[in-house]
């Protein structure tokens, strides 16, 4: 058992971004299990280094990019050693040695000492004027070198020399770039993304020298120039060396433990010596060592853990990303893009719009991706990336990128770094680009998630997310998002969706209690992500036997009508395909009038809309709709919703079928049953297509020979024409086929997640398999689908209004009259 | 002395769920939680006055059904990041029956 009152002692040797984030996320897991001591050898709290380089250009101050104030290690007591440097790990006493001859204990040891700049082995290296480009001292002395002098060497073309170039040249400084090879940022980008940046780079004032290798710098009592192997000089009174990094690992290897390139660590963060970690720019972790912060916190994460000996987590290693940070630039880059005998390359080129994008492909999944000028879609290919999506059935449009160029609500803008910063990013929730550069780096985020909740921007409908992506990219220099691989259901657990489906069918559970007990949920009783998933979850696994929880339902279906923005709710009774009599009419313009209802709308489902009705009339409303045959329309429901028509051949010149009269058969069949998100149908006469069904989720084009069934369209937060899945010569095959296609999506789609993320997700050849070619299969869908029916096509409206089904919902509690 | 008074029985708020008390002052929302404790706001969101009865509670929490802000029964208080307070009464269960009071709870 451990003293409280004695803790462990956890020596941290490194005051930057890795060791700083490992003992937040220490704090956050055991906040009372070390005594925790931080040494590091700048002046400074911890502070943000990727934003080293705004702070050159002018565009940030130091201040600015603290991630920590001391006040925040006094709080969390945590004693900082500033300024003070380890010489020594004495691993035989347990202790550490400062350069004073300090000596302190520690239980458990973290090294999280960083890099360092790659000093070129040339003559003159050591002169005054000659820096690298890695903490506040370089900056520092870069501003005031700008304010003095006239000319810059920048040795180095890759992501942190361009990046310095950029400051110093932004501070008025005549900036040369010297590289050694020919393609600038050769590690993230190829020949022809290499000379688009070059071109851009140059245009802003920015001069090369390339290849080009360094041989001597100049100079007697301060740096004067550079001269190169081929003989020829660049006069300089400030040169930077940012040719790489490489991990520091002097004290680890003083020490005795294991190093290669750089401290050699196991998936748990651990060295060769069990009691110490190492985490961030100083380790190796499968041959891989890693400059960029994204992984540094992956690793943060995992070494907190075992701190606070959770022992279960292991760090996998990082797919990474990379943003130049230059404005007006827009570059992204990730994965392997060298060609190679086994990779396929999809390219497009676009020289005068500075348009370049290039995929390369490996086994039909996404393995890089270098894009110049329009990076609107780097999340997206990287997201597949890292999930090694099969991306064949899209391959031909692969290259546009996903259906982000149909979003609205942003301006049709694809391009953040030409955006204002009053331009809305987050047409939603009105949410500027300033705003969210500014919450990223007053409030120090770094995830998408952090931005969404701090500024609800791409918060509410989502089709920004790829924007507010990019200004995170853009802002924090790669992608941060990081989303693990299989995403949980929400904070409520580490179970992702198809887990909990999966479990509830194994281990039959059968109540929102039993599946959170059986799996750990963290919560007493979820949240409003989770207790509704698992409440459909259940209610289609166990039809008949499972009893819907009504507390566990947004309350849209809790009341079935649609919540307004101010508290009065929308009523929209069945019209079925669309079509209505004049005494539904008549009815419906009664209630409109009886119940004083404000607006009266017909909606795009061709139905009728009553807005503004009052909860407690809702009751009443539905029994007079009632009395005139009318039932819920579900409009609020995550479920089915409507079948749209066109009226085909019955009146239509053109009509090949009775497309009304097949929507209406699909509608009295499928009406009422639940799904994973909203289900919209439409049949169409003929090919010209007036229900529009190739938007839906699923639709049906007739044509003289039989139906066509689509699936997987969307057209509200995305664009999506339609997948064509098969033709039937029959209304009963097409039926058959069209319900066993929404049961499979029943079965496997995530809660909230449509049809045509389903089919991307699970992909459409497997659908097409299930639905189509295995007869067998699709009528056994078509059975449970039809089983389940009969527990779920019960009018939910007459239940309250007739049978006074909830009633406590639709009336007051009570009403107290004094005040 | 707070007078407090009786809005009927605890059985007529479900479990993990909140009814409406209609007062001169506008409609206040009584919660009921999983471990039967009662808490009482006022039935408007801090952020756009969305009826937090209309909300899924969970553990001491209410998630308003308009844009999700998720609220602190016990103190009104928006839970970070988001900000805002909505006004809290003091609430009791006594012998099956739940009692408010119309006394705000000093704002926090």
């Amino acid at each position: 058992m451990l003293d409280k009152t004695i803790k462990q002692k956890l020596v941290v040797i490194g005051n930057g971004m890795a060791g700083i984030r490992t003992v937040e996320a220490l704090l956050e897991r055991a906040p009372d299990l070390y005594d925790i001591s931080v040494f590091g050898a700048e002046p400074y709290g911890n502070y943000n280094r990727i934003l080293l380089s705004p702070v050159l250009a002018g565009e940030k101050t130091v201040d600015d990019i603290i991630l920590n104030t001391e006040q925040w290690y006094a709080d969390n007591q945590i004693t900082l050693h500033q300024g003070e440097t380890v010489t020594m790990i004495d691993r035989r006493t347990c202790e550490v040695v400062t350069e004073q001859g300090e000596r302190y204990p520690y239980d458990r040891l973290l090294i999280a000492t960083g890099s360092n700049p790659i000093v070129l082995p040339v003559p003159g290296a050591a002169l005054p004027g000659v820096i690298g480009f890695r903490d506040i001292k370089d900056v520092e002395h870069m501003v005031e070198a700008s304010t003095q002098h006239r000319h810059a060497v920048v040795i180095g073309g890759g992501l942190l020399g361009l990046e310095a170039a950029n400051g110093l040249m932004k501070r008025g400084m005549k900036v040369t770039v010297v590289h050694l090879l020919d393609t600038l940022m050769e590690r993230q980008l190829d020949p022809v993304a290499g000379g688009m940046l070059r071109k851009s780079l140059e245009e802003r004032g920015l001069e090369f020298k390339m290849p080009a290798q360094t041989q001597t710098i100049l100079g007697e009592t301060h740096v004067s120039g550079v001269r190169f192997t081929d003989g020829t000089e660049v006069a300089a009174d400030l040169v930077v060396m940012a040719v790489g990094i490489r991990p520091n690992i002097e004290l680890a290897k003083k020490a005795g433990l294991h190093c290669e390139r750089g401290i050699v660590v196991s998936d748990t963060m651990q060295t060769y010596d069990g009691r110490i970690y190492a985490v961030g720019e100083c380790v190796q972790h499968r041959r891989q060592t890693y400059g960029l912060v994204a992984p540094l916190f992956d690793q943060a994460k995992v070494c907190a853990n075992h701190l606070a000996m959770k022992g279960f987590a292991t760090y996998d290693g990082s797919v990474v990303s990379t943003k130049l940070k230059v404005t007006g630039i827009d570059l992204f880059s990730a994965g392997d893009f060298a060609p190679g005998p086994d990779k396929e390359e999809i390219v497009l080129q676009d020289a005068n719009r500075g348009v370049y994008k290039r995929i390369i492909l490996r086994d039909k999944k996404i393995v890089g991706t270098v894009l110049y000028g329009d990076t609107i879609d780097g999340p997206w290919y990287f997201q597949h990336m890292r999930d090694g999506t099969d991306v064949s059935h899209m391959r031909e449009r692969l290259v546009f990128g996903s259906a982000h160029l149909g979003d609205g609500g942003h301006g049709g803008q694809n391009s953040i770094a030409a955006m204002s910063d009053d331009a809305e990013i987050c047409g939603c929730n009105g949410v500027c680009k300033g705003a969210i550069v500014q919450a990223i780096s007053e409030k120090k985020l770094f995830t998408l998630d952090d931005v969404r909740a701090h500024t609800k921007a791409s918060s509410s409908c989502g089709s920004c997310t790829g924007l507010v992506e990019q200004v995170l990219a853009f802002t924090l220099g790669g992608d941060y998002s990081a989303a693990p691989k299989v995403k949980p259901v929400c904070a409520c657990t580490d179970h992702s969706h198809d887990d909990v489906r999966r479990v509830i069918v194994e281990q039959q559970l059968k109540s929102i209690p039993d599946v959170m007990r059986f799996m750990d949920w963290k919560t007493p009783n979820g949240c409003h992500s989770c207790r509704p998933a698992l409440n459909y979850y259940l209610l289609a696994t166990w039809p008949g036997e499972y009893r819907d929880d009504q507390q566990s339902r947004f309350i849209n279906e809790r009341v079935h009508a649609n919540i307004q923005k101010d508290g009065t709710y929308s009523v929209v009774p069945r019209m079925w395909g669309g079509v209505t009599t004049p005494s539904e009419l008549r009815a419906i313009a009664d209630v409109a009038d009886k119940f004083n209802i404000p607006t009266v709308k017909v909606t795009g489902g061709q139905r009728i809309d009553l807005l503004g009705v009052k909860k407690e009339d809702l009751p009443a409303v539905w029994a007079d709709l009632n009395e005139a045959g009318m039932v819920s329309g579900h409009a609020y429901a995550k479920g089915l919703r409507t079948v749209k028509t066109c009226v085909g051949s019955e009146w239509c010149r053109f009509g090949t079928q009775d497309s009304t009269g097949l929507g209406i058969k699909i509608e009295k069949f499928m009406w009422g049953s639940w799904t994973p998100a909203k289900v919209k149908l439409a049949v169409s006469g003929c090919p010209r297509n007036c229900a529009e069904s190739t938007c839906k989720d699923v639709g049906v084009i007739c044509v003289d020979s039989g139906y066509e069934i689509h699936f997987a369209g969307a057209a509200g937060l995305h664009i999506k024409g339609t997948e064509f899945l098969t033709k039937t010569a029959t209304e009963d095959e097409a039926l058959e086929i069209i319900v066993a296609l929404t049961q499979l999506y029943r079965e496997q789609g995530w809660y909230l997640e449509r049809m045509y993320k389903w089919c991307d997700r699970v992909g459409f050849d497997n659908i097409h398999k299930q639905v189509v070619d295995d007869v067998t299969n699709r009528k056994a869908l078509f059975e449970r689908f039809a089983y389940s029916q009969q527990f779920s096509q019960s009018d939910p409206w007459a239940a309250r209004a007739r049978r006074g089904v909830d009633r406590n919902e639709f009336t007051p509690m009570a009403e107290l009259e004094l005040a | 002395m707070t007078p407090w008074f009786q809005v009927g029985p605890l059985d007529d708020i479900p479990h993990l769920g909140s009814r409406v008390v209609r007062t001169p002052r506008g409609n206040i929302a009584v919660f009921r939680t999983d471990g039967d404790e009662v808490f009482a706001l006022d039935d408007r969101c801090p952020h756009k006055q969305g009826p937090l009865s209309q909300g899924i509670v969970h553990g001491r929490r209410v998630t308003c059904p308009l844009h999700n802000f998720v609220i602190e029964l016990a103190t009104g208080q928006a839970v970070a990041p988001d900000q805002g307070c909505t006004p809290s009464y003091p609430a009791k269960v006594e012998d099956g029956v739940v009692w408010l009071s119309l006394q705000q709870t000093a704002a926090a």
